[in-house]
């Protein structure tokens, strides 16, 4: 069967089992849009509003599925627009496959109208990518990259399709299988590396369980919970990592990292045995790593080879699936016959008195919203049920900390590279994904407007996304950096100069409520969950409120500041506590 | 695992097999400067199989940094099989090939093609001015031959950078553990 290369792009896809798109279109891509009307009963096109957006949504598509996200953009600033949220995908291991057009083969490097070496810029910021030379090629490539981007550790691949490619015509051939002679990612764990991991469990008597977003790539869920209640170990999870272990578990003792709780670096510091699961111990989490578990084994379970030994030296490496070792460790264990409670009943004594000295806490007496009021009220009236969504900063951080996340990839966020503007539409992936579920977006005032644009994507849809906006008029998190350690100059951080986001909600025909009392808070977040659309909700908070605890950068997790600076004499103390650097 | 000083500084030659296809090359040095690593030096060539390329990359670093470069280079798709020939513990052998162009004028004529004879060079190029003089072997050799070169001047030397193999019936090949 003779095909063009815009009817295969999209036989390709729903052979895939691809069946949502999101996109903007384009001139280089116009052909692939041509063709679309036949095959859309079988895949669905979002039309988002800005390249970087599609990304994001296709992100959250895959985080909160564990499958591949597709975005279709055209060449030149259609592809340019999509690498922060390729770099985005990347650092968070997210996998998502990002089409671009390309101007015709005869023209590339010619400096063409919209042209850009896309393959070139995102070099290193893909997992792998392609620019399709020939039409027959189409299909096996398109099927290579949503293998390589879904399997082994997981990441963004992009495909750049010159308008050549995509207007021939040639032989449709679906191949069956992918075969890459240098891609073969290791799944089992080596059996000798599970039964040293499991001897040292034996010995250890203060082991913690560290586990981070590859449990939810891996969707090793119950292996993960069942391991902690079998070894009776407490279990702290990375930001990537929530909702990977039930948060309400009596074994959880929180994040851990610089905005970890008090409990959880307290373990990281005192603990014998560090069991790293799908985590990279990454410098938010680590702190000055000669203080990081200093005298703890470790074991370090991941897929990624590379991953292991990059920043911590670690003692026993199982390189392979979470989901499996984690099982072949099951396994092992069974002929284990300890009483592991009576075995760590002093460890948890330990662990329990630090709960007790510094739980999370904020101050709840005073007349104006308390930001954390806000995160806890949500899941309060949730249960954690719904998908969270954030952008990126203090509220991203408060959202982490006082929303108990419950079930697995249910809370949506970028970690690694912490992008702005992420949230939003992220949020849309997730929706259009879970048409019924109740998505909800925690924004910050200045992340939300960086992908503001969106609204008009989730009227068009009307895909009823909450967004709920933590406002301080600020640029929260830096601010609260140059209170604390550069002598509470706000340089440049003040954003106060903001439109009306009732009105600009209310613009693009979608409801906008406002909040500015406590009283109301609960009331209006109630109506808003409630609301059938999409919902902006813009909370009046406390401006100056920080996030605590907070390890400064560069200082060791058990340097914690628990609380913020009461009086000027305070400050000074804090000033002792600079960081000692900015980790690049 | 940034660590300043020298001390503990290793050079490695590690060896490649790529698919031989654009961009690989360039997969490879974006992963060098984006890491930060350093190339001492890098060869590339078509092997018996046209669909694959063998590289021999130079580069030093310290033990756990060779580490990474190993793991990185690993991790890219294009790269079939990857073999740190100096951490292997296997034989192998080394070498260069370097085109040395020097003055021969007067006395340092007859001078440079004793030289290039002691190393078993050969001269390549005459003009009534220079030699240019082709020497290969290993890193010690080269260097020791440009050093005596430089006594009769040398206008340029231009190096291929090392090749190298294992000894013995041994060979790299693509099937088989990496």
């Amino acid at each position: 069967m003779k095909l063009k290369g815009a009817d295969m792009f999209w036989e390709t896809l729903i052979r895939e089992g691809i069946d949502t798109v999101f996109g903007l279109p384009g001139g280089a891509v116009i052909n692939i849009y041509d063709a679309y009307p036949k095959y859309k009963d079988k895949v669905r096109h979002i039309l988002v509003r800005h390249e970087q957006a599609a990304v994001h949504a296709a992100d959250g598509y895959a985080r909160s599925t564990g499958r591949v996200g597709v975005v279709l953009v055209t060449s030149g600033p259609g592809g340019t627009n999509t690498v922060t949220g390729i770099a985005t995908a990347y650092m968070d291991s997210s996998p998502v496959v990002v089409f671009t057009g390309q101007v015709p083969t005869a023209l590339i490097g010619n400096d063409a109208f919209q042209e850009a070496d896309i393959v070139g810029i995102t070099r290193p910021c893909t997992k792998h990518n392609y620019l399709v030379k020939h039409t027959e090629d189409l299909p096996r490539i398109i099927k290579e990259a949503i293998y390589i981007a879904s399997t082994g550790r997981p990441g963004p691949v992009l495909v750049d399709m010159p308008k050549d490619v995509i207007v021939g015509e040639a032989e449709y051939v679906y191949p069956e299988k992918v075969s890459r002679r240098g891609y073969n990612p290791n799944i089992k764990g080596h059996p000798a590396q599970v039964k040293r991991a499991v001897e040292a469990m034996v010995k250890a008597r203060r082991p913690l369980i560290y586990a981070g977003g590859g449990i939810n790539w891996s969707g090793a869920f119950e292996e993960l919970k069942k391991l902690a209640e079998t070894i009776h170990a407490p279990v702290t999870l990375t930001l990537m990592g929530l909702g990977a272990f039930p948060g309400d578990h009596p074994l959880f003792v929180g994040m851990l990292g610089m905005h970890g709780t008090y409990t959880a670096n307290m373990c990281v510091t005192e603990c014998d045995l560090l069991i790293a699961i799908g985590a990279r111990f990454d410098d938010r989490v680590t702190g000055k790593l000669e203080d990081f578990a200093p005298d703890a084994v470790k074991i370090h379970i991941d897929i990624d080879p590379a991953s292991i030994s990059k920043n911590v030296v670690v003692d026993i490496p199982i390189v392979g699936d979470a989901k499996v070792i984690l099982g072949q460790i099951l396994e092992e264990l069974e002929k284990v016959d300890i009483d592991w409670e009576k075995k760590h009943r002093e460890w948890f004594e330990k662990i329990r008195e630090w709960q007790e000295e510094y739980p999370l806490s904020y101050d709840k007496s005073a007349d104006v919203i308390k930001p954390q009021m806000v995160i806890e009220t949500l899941y309060e009236l949730t249960q954690g049920k719904a998908y969270i969504c954030t952008e990126v900063g203090q509220h991203q951080m408060w959202t982490a900390q006082f929303y108990k996340h419950i079930y697995p990839r249910h809370f949506i966020t970028s970690g690694g590279l912490g992008t702005m503007g992420f949230g939003f539409p992220a949020a849309i992936g997730v929706q259009v994904a879970h048409p019924d579920a109740l998505v909800i977006d925690v924004a910050g005032d200045g992340s939300f407007q960086m992908n503001i644009q969106e609204l008009a994507t989730v009227k068009q849809y009307n895909l009823p996304v909450k967004v709920i906006i933590i406002n301080n008029g600020y640029l929260g998190m830096v601010r609260q950096w140059q209170q604390l350690f550069f002598d509470r100059v706000y340089s440049e951080t003040d954003i106060s100069c903001q439109p009306d986001f009732v009105k600009v909600a209310e613009a693009y025909g979608i409801k906008g409520m406002r909040v500015e009392r406590p009283s109301e808070l609960k009331k209006a977040l109630k109506e808003a969950l409630e609301h059938k659309g999409p919902v902006v909700v813009d909370v009046h908070v406390d401006r100056e409120e920080n996030v605590f605890p907070m390890v400064p950068a560069g200082a060791s997790v058990k340097q914690m500041i628990l609380e913020g600076p009461k009086t000027s004499e305070n400050g000074e103390a804090l000033k002792g506590m600079r960081p000692l650097n900015f980790p690049s | 695992m940034q660590q300043k000083d020298n001390e503990g500084v290793q050079r490695h030659t590690i060896a490649l097999l790529v698919e031989n296809q654009p961009g690989v090359l360039a997969r490879i040095a974006t992963l060098f400067s984006a890491k930060g690593y350093n190339i001492l030096s890098i060869s590339v060539g078509e092997t018996l199989d046209p669909t694959v390329s063998r590289i021999t990359l130079v580069t030093e670093g310290h033990p756990l940094i060779i580490e990474q470069i190993v793991k990185q280079l690993r991790k890219i798709i294009d790269v079939i099989k990857v073999l740190d020939l100096t951490a292997s513990g296997m034989d192998y052998v080394e070498r260069e090939l370097v085109l040395v162009k020097v003055s021969a004028r007067g006395e340092a004529r007859a001078e440079a093609m004793r030289i290039a004879q002691i190393f078993r060079g050969n001269i390549v190029d005459v003009s009534p001015e220079t030699f240019t003089i082709e020497i290969t072997g290993n890193e010690d050799k080269i260097n020791a031959a440009i050093s005596l070169l430089k006594e009769c001047g040398i206008r340029e030397i231009i190096r291929t950078g090392k090749v190298a193999a294992l000894r013995g019936p041994k060979s790299l090949k693509i099937s088989g553990g990496r």
